[in-house]
């Protein structure tokens, strides 16, 4: 469905992808993992186009995405749901809804939303709401379901756990896992590398601007090293 | 009694014209955070053009449709020749850019036309109509119906169309409105067009009143951003009502004090927000912009 090869991308003149490789199959859930400042959220930026790349491909569904603005590759099915969630503050919880699904004006919009108001029940209560007054947890919520408005055959997934409550992460996995049931493949970066493994077919370890590990999810989980280094156990 | 009516009325017209260039101001502040000086030159092209196409025998109402397409061209060009290539660029060289734009337009009408003072016949005639002892033109009655149906518009399509939603969530975050599969260059060609199309539509409204020429963006444009930040830049109702109360304060300096202090009016109204608040009247906090 995915695949990177040899992804460079520089911030001004300092390079932080130095050549990424990484394949993401049709129906899979794939988690980036790594420390701070890895580069995970900018692999995430390139792929969805919001971030310039400075060398390599990125080919999704057999297409070169590479002369493809942001704005047009969310009509191929790539749909992203980016680090700081970047709501519509300005907006109300519906409204920014509505605008995920701004490619689309036929009946599935209605019904899309109220999967997400399903989804997430607080949204539905706080709908007519500025999205700017929610907390960051809902935020995140917001985040997801606009993304997954979108129709996305891949979604892009970056830190969706960031500053939610214990109980939250666990539900916000949940959706990840729903989504594959779905047949939505998602790429989820994560800091939080054991609960993204845990639901993850096959996971990236990430290090510095280039993939160090890779492997099926429980191998991974499995690895001493990474056990070490990682996951803190 | 009559006198203090007489001052209203007519601080309504001007405030109504203010209002318009104001809310110009306010659509490509919003759309990309940049004071567009060029705004007044806006007005004097929708005044201009729809004064030479008559002249040239269109119907004036043709000839006003003409002037209000070309000058919303005249905007889109500027977007796409001036303001997208340098998409980047800090804030202050993008207010710059418009000025020298403002300079261009200005010479290139000079050149194109004339620099005569002209008028065209008001819509409905010419005589004044009597408001318990005070009279307000006919002509006065169109810029405010102008000025109100335009703010209706926009309330309207930003409030009801998936457009103008995607207008304010550019405005909100570029990068998060490419990601729902917005094009931020459209919503800015559109801001910039609609913005260029109201400044002409007050130019065509208010020249048989106060006559068109081709220097007359300057100060119109002055006004109008001292309206705008009056109530708050970015604020489409802000614009409205700055527009209008700086048109009174103008209209009751001239009457109760000397009409030659009336053009200072704004520039005072410019430094006492800036100073007091900035914000402006209707402003949000600071935060709310970030
Ligand atoms: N806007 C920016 N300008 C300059 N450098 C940046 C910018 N954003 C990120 N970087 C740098 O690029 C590198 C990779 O950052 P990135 O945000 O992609 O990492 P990450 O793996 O997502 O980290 P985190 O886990 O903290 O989210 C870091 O060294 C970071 O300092
Ligand atoms: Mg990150």
């Amino acid at each position: 469905m995915l695949s990177v090869e040899g992804l460079r991308s520089r911030y001004g003149r300092i390079e932080v992808l130095h050549g990424v490789d990484l394949e993401v199959g049709s129906g899979e859930i794939v988690t980036v993992v790594g420390a701070n400042g890895a580069g995970k959220t900018t692999l995430l930026r390139c792929i969805s186009g919001v971030q310039p790349t400075s060398g390599g491909a990125i080919i999704f569904r057999g297409e070169a995405l590479k002369s493809i603005p942001a704005h047009r590759r969310v009509g191929l099915g790539l749909s992203h749901s980016p680090e700081g969630r970047l709501i519509f503050t300005n907006l109300t919880v519906e409204e920014n809804l509505r605008l995920g699904a701004y490619l689309f004006a036929d009946e599935r919009v209605e019904r899309d939303m109220a999967d997400s108001f399903t989804m997430f029940p607080i949204l539905k209560e706080k709908r007519n709401l500025p999205a700017g007054g929610l907390s960051g947890g809902q935020q995140q919520m917001l985040a997801i379901g606009r993304a997954l408005m979108a129709r996305p055959a891949c979604l892009l997934l970056d830190e969706p756990s960031m500053g939610l409550a214990p109980i939250l992460v666990a539900q916000i996995l949940d959706v990840v896992k729903t989504l594959k049931s779905l047949g939505v493949t998602v790429l989820l970066v994560e800091q939080n590398a054991y609960a993204a493994l845990q639901i993850a077919d096959r996971g990236y370890v990430m290090e510095t601007g280039r993939i160090v590990f890779s492997g099926a999810a429980g191998e991974l989980i499995a690895d001493p090293r990474i056990r070490e280094a990682y996951l803190g156990i | 009694m009559a006198e203090l009516l007489q001052y209203l009325l007519s601080g309504v017209t001007v405030g109504a014209v203010y209002a318009l260039v104001a809310l110009g101001f306010t659509l490509i502040y919003n759309a990309s955070d940049v004071v567009n000086f060029a705004q007044g030159e806006f007005v004097m092209l929708g005044g201009m053009i729809s004064f030479f196409a008559w002249q040239a025998g269109i119907p004036l109402p043709l000839a006003a449709i003409l002037a209000i397409i070309a000058t919303a061209s005249v905007g889109v060009l500027l977007n796409k020749l001036a303001i997208e290539p340098a998409r980047g660029a800090p804030v202050a060289s993008l207010i710059i850019i418009t000025i020298g734009a403002s300079i261009f337009l200005r010479g290139g009408a000079q050149l194109v036309f004339d620099k005569q003072l002209h008028r065209f016949p008001s819509f409905s005639g010419d005589d004044p109509i009597r408001i318990l002892g005070a009279t307000i033109l006919p002509q006065s009655l169109w810029v405010i119906a102008g000025a109100v149906a335009i703010f209706l518009s926009l309330w309207l399509f930003f409030a009801h169309t998936l457009t103008g939603k995607a207008v304010l969530a550019t405005a909100n975050n570029r990068i998060a409105a490419s990601l729902v599969g917005i094009n931020p260059n459209h919503m800015m060609t559109l801001s910039f067009a609609v913005s260029a199309a109201i400044g002409a539509l007050a130019g065509v409204l208010v020249t048989p009143i106060t006559l068109t020429s081709y220097d007359l963006g300057v100060a119109i444009a002055l006004k109008g951003f001292a309206a705008a930040m009056l109530g708050g830049m970015g604020i489409p109702a802000g614009a409205l009502a700055g527009g209008l109360l700086l048109g009174l304060i103008e209209a009751f300096t001239a009457g109760y004090v000397s009409s030659v202090y009336k053009d200072a009016v704004a520039f005072v109204v410019i430094l006492a927000v800036l100073f007091a608040m900035p914000q402006g009247l209707f402003g949000r906090k600071a935060m709310d912009r970030v």
